[in-house]
């Protein structure tokens, strides 16, 4: 069945709701797995002192990339019916920078807070309370910069494949690759840097 | 019961992509959190400003007129994650009232600098149009290239600050 099945099969909205709950749950548990309920752990990243953050991550996206590439190639899904973010460049940088500040400074990223929260961590409390302060000022303070909110549009479905007039696969391999020694430096780094349990 | 030992990183990576896999060959849709919060906010505003909601063009799109702000599927999903955590928490015996901060410094700075750095990455996430989940994540395995200039300067803002705040975690 080629996906995606929302569309393919026209599923009622009320069923995606409720698939997403499961879906939901196979998130926030492998989240959890993988040690993001805690904040110091998320944090060490930054010192070099505990790589999990990137080894998690990136193995997913590479999971993802594999798996997308396959599944394209297959027919199994049509890549031009799945959301694909739209890439506007400069909000896109000083959004970035502003969101790498606050996960070293407040230790969680949104998702992980949630699951911090699931797990008693009081820390995860105040994080998301912030959270939530920050996306209040940001919509009452966006109509004021709403030029530069929108300003850099590289595209709505600019994919590196299309950028570069590579094939997906092509992409999906360098990144695999590039993922792959990541892996090796990151754990050269933590043998270095890591603490000793 | 005694606590676990987290899950290998790279054994939970591949759990995490493929239920992106799957969210992305149901729905085509794939992961998100931050956009969960801002309809929570959202929600809030138009239960107690109506009229605000609908004036402002940012606003208007999760809650003007006659929207809801809940009934999107991202509200769903973060329940789920919620489950989720609780889930795998009570498994490995995780599920403990604590803060987890650097040993330099009191639980009451801790809670204090969590809520700045969430007030941080709640207006980044919204200004760059998605968090790790959507950007990172799925913007990184749909290979868009905005998505991963975001993914980079996250984590240069990151380590880039970490010195300055050393002090909180190590």
């Amino acid at each position: 069945m080629t996906g995606p099945l929302s569309i393919t099969l026209n599923i009622n909205d009320n069923i995606i709701f409720l698939i997403y709950f499961f879906i939901g749950i196979g998130f926030g548990f492998f989240l959890e797995r993988g040690g993001f309920g805690n904040s110091r752990k998320l944090a060490l990243q930054f010192y070099l002192r505990d790589l999990t953050v990137f080894k998690v991550m990136f193995t997913a996206i590479v999971t993802g990339v594999i798996g997308l590439t396959f599944m394209d190639s297959f027919g199994w899904i049509d890549m031009d019916l799945i959301y694909i973010n739209p890439s506007y460049l400069w909000p896109g940088i000083v959004g970035g920078l502003i969101m790498g500040v606050g996960f070293a400074v407040g230790g969680y990223c949104p998702g992980t807070s949630v699951v911090g929260l699931a797990t008693l961590k009081q820390d995860a409390i105040f994080y998301i309370l912030g959270s939530l302060f920050g996306m209040f000022i940001f919509g009452e303070t966006v109509p004021m910069f709403k030029k530069f909110f929108y300003s850099g549009h590289l595209g709505d479905r600019f994919v590196i494949s299309k950028a570069t007039g590579m094939t997906m696969g092509q992409i999906g391999f360098i990144i695999v690759i590039v993922a792959l020694l990541g892996f090796v430096g990151a754990e050269k780094l933590e043998k270095k840097f890591g603490e000793k349990e | 019961m005694e606590t676990k030992k987290y899950t290998n990183p790279y054994l939970a990576g591949v759990g995490l992509g493929l239920v992106m896999l799957i969210a992305f060959w149901i729905t085509g849709l794939g992961l998100g959190a931050s956009g969960a919060m801002m309809r929570t906010v959202v929600a809030v505003e138009k239960a107690v400003a109506p009229d605000h909601v609908n004036e402002n063009f940012y606003l208007k799109k999760y809650g003007g007129e006659d929207k809801n702000p809940f009934e999107h599927w991202l509200i769903f999903e973060i329940l789920g994650v919620f489950a989720g955590g609780i889930i795998s928490g009570a498994f490995a015996g995780r599920i403990k009232k604590e803060t987890n901060k650097g040993p330099q410094i009191s639980n009451r700075k801790r809670w204090i600098f969590a809520f700045i750095g969430g007030g941080f990455f709640g207006f980044g996430a919204r200004l760059a149009r998605g968090c790790t989940s959507s950007v990172a994540l799925c913007g990184g395995a749909t290979m868009v290239v905005g998505s991963w200039i975001t993914m980079i300067a996250i984590f240069a803002g990151a380590y880039m600050a970490a010195w300055f705040v050393r002090k909180l975690w190590i």
